[in-house]
């Protein structure tokens, strides 16, 4: 049971994510970007939907994917804080994209590893799909953050409005570490300064300061969200809500 | 060579189905009339993102989020390849977002209708996509080459799509009550609208003959209408839906279905830019555009300073 809700956490960030990044399909600054940054989402969702359908195996019974991702109440969701924050503008998208992959491309390293063969597989598949985001994601904040003086301004705000929830992504709880004791998860320690050094080096290419250490907020792993989240779920859980049962 | 020898040359190639490539000789209204299609083309393609992309954050299955965006991901990259066979005939793709952006430019009318439900998602897929295909089927043989060949992918892209939207329905059709009924409202308000998508009848589209003379053109809009009709009934049966049309019956005569008068007044309304979402699709093009300026500015900035620098390195 803990292996489920463990898996279902890990599905939980990259649909609210993509989720996100749904919204900005046909509204993006250049149709080029438009496009790639759906090809995002679609990874993410189906990275999401992968680990789903795998927590729904687990839970057993007549429990779907869609069940799971469509039906739990808010505090049940226990997706980073930060894949929730609003989109504001382009910059702040690829910021809050950019902290994410970081962290996703270390921590799919070492789910790679899992004892769980199909959290392995899972992991493998994405890596690739992850190196490409965190590629695109550190380009666009260089350029952003070094490009116009206007530009490198919407960077600060967006890095001041996001960097409090960027210290959940390098703290483990207690499932985490229970999952790393029977080797579901290896080696989550060597992450906090592979994402430090990862965010250090990318920052600096950008011009942009790296913010002091400060207060940092958290609550997505325990599942007390930002009043964000619940407009999201809202959205995203109409349909399910308003036709309890229907097949799609 | 005078105009007249090029001009013969010109229509001899086209009449031995040789493609017109952007280096050869083209007549004047040739080369605007292909600019006017192929930029409505592509404003349709993103304009259409609006409406199907207002579903997306709240598909009711993570197959068919996924499904969806990635439908509305292709019809940007339609938008894409459109632009560029446009420009191969000496126009900028700013300029044609401009057009789009002042409301100068048209774009497919369809698009000017609003999907209030899922099923309406479905049956854009079914019949508006349907009808595109119709259309653009034969484009792919249009005498310009970069567009026949811009249409050939796009036509494939389509015809997937046109399944997934009709295998939406067809869930519905096999669901709840709820879903059937939301099924037979999406058809009855899409079915005429679909209908004018392939334009003023024959009589009423004076620049017809010469497109066809072209070969830009490969069948009359009344052609094309006929032909959509006669295969979406049977494709409403196996959905178990009704089409909104009391007249439309089988013709033993012509081997067609006979369908009822068209609401020409409706329009050209909507082409005039009183459909009931003309504004907020204009609105959302421009608002992606204006908000969107700065990051062009600071990628244009950054392109440049990066540019210096490598050639500081270099010297």
């Amino acid at each position: 049971m803990k292996k489920f809700e463990y898996v279902l956490r890990l599905a939980d960030s990259p649909l609210i994510l993509g989720q996100r990044l749904c919204e900005w399909c046909g509204h993006g600054p250049i149709l080029e970007q438009d496009i790639a940054l759906s090809n995002i989402a679609l990874d993410l969702l189906g990275l999401s939907r992968n680990l789903f359908q795998y927590a729904a195996e687990l839970k057993g019974g007549n429990v779907t994917e869609d069940d799971l991702a469509f039906t739990r109440q808010e505090r049940e969701y226990q997706n980073f804080l930060i894949c929730e924050q609003e989109n504001g503008h382009w910059g702040k998208t690829l910021l809050r994209q950019f902290f994410f992959d970081v962290y996703q491309y270390y921590f799919l390293h070492a789910l790679k590893n899992s004892s769980d063969e199909r959290l392995a597989a899972i992991a493998l598949k994405s890596i690739k799909e992850v190196t490409y985001h965190m590629r695109y994601s550190s380009e666009w904040v260089i350029r952003l953050g070094d490009g116009t003086t206007e530009s490198h301004g919407k960077m600060l705000d967006a890095l001041e409005a996001l960097w409090p929830f960027t210290g959940e992504l390098t703290q483990f709880d207690e499932l985490d570490l229970e999952m790393e004791k029977i080797g579901v998860i290896k080696n989550l320690a060597q992450i906090p300064s592979q994402w430090t050094n990862k965010v250090i080096e990318i920052l600096g290419m950008a011009t942009l300061p790296i913010p002091e250490k400060g207060w940092m907020q958290k609550g997505g792993k325990s599942g007390v969200h930002t009043e964000a989240m619940g407009f999201i779920l809202a959205e995203m859980q109409y349909m399910q809500r308003a036709y309890p049962g229907a097949k799609w | 060579m005078d105009i007249k020898s090029l001009q013969d040359r010109f229509q001899e190639k086209v009449d031995a189905e040789i493609k017109i490539e952007p280096r050869d000789w083209m007549p004047d209204d040739y080369r605007k009339t292909l600019i006017r299609q192929i930029s409505q083309h592509a404003h349709s393609e993103i304009v259409g993102m609006l409406p199907e992309g207002n579903w997306i954050t709240r598909a009711p299955s993570l197959r068919r989020k996924l499904g969806l965006l990635a439908k509305v991901q292709d019809e940007a990259g339609h938008g894409l390849y459109l632009y560029s066979a446009c420009e191969t005939l000496g126009v900028e793709r700013d300029d044609l977002f401009q057009q789009l952006n002042s409301g100068k430019a048209k774009y497919s009318s369809i698009f000017n209708y609003p999907t209030v439900t899922w099923a309406d998602i479905g049956t854009v897929g079914w019949l508006v996509d349907g009808a595109a295909i119709m259309n653009q089927v034969p484009l792919c043989r249009c005498s310009y080459g970069p567009y026949a060949r811009a249409m050939v992918r796009v036509c494939k892209e389509e015809s997937f799509h046109q399944r997934q939207g009709f295998e939406i329905l067809l869930t519905l059709s096999k669901g709840t009550e709820d879903q059937k009924a939301m099924l037979q409202d999406a058809v009855n308000r899409w079915w005429w609208p679909a209908l004018m998508m392939f334009g003023p009848n024959d009589a009423d589209s004076p620049h017809t003959a010469r497109s066809m003379n072209w070969k830009i053109k490969r069948f009359t809009n009344d052609e094309l209408r006929q032909k959509f009709v006669d295969v979406c009934v049977a494709q409403a049966e196996i959905l178990n839906v009704t089409l909104p049309d009391p007249d439309l019956k089988f013709n033993e005569e012509t081997g067609h279905y006979d369908f009822g008068a068209i609401d020409w007044d409706e329009f050209w309304a909507v082409v005039k830019g009183n459909g009931p979402c003309n504004k907020q699709r204009l609105v959302a093009r421009n608002k992606a555009h204006d908000e969107g300026a700065w990051v062009r500015e600071a990628a244009i900035a950054f392109a440049e300073k990066k540019k210096q620098r490598e050639m500081a390195v270099a010297s």
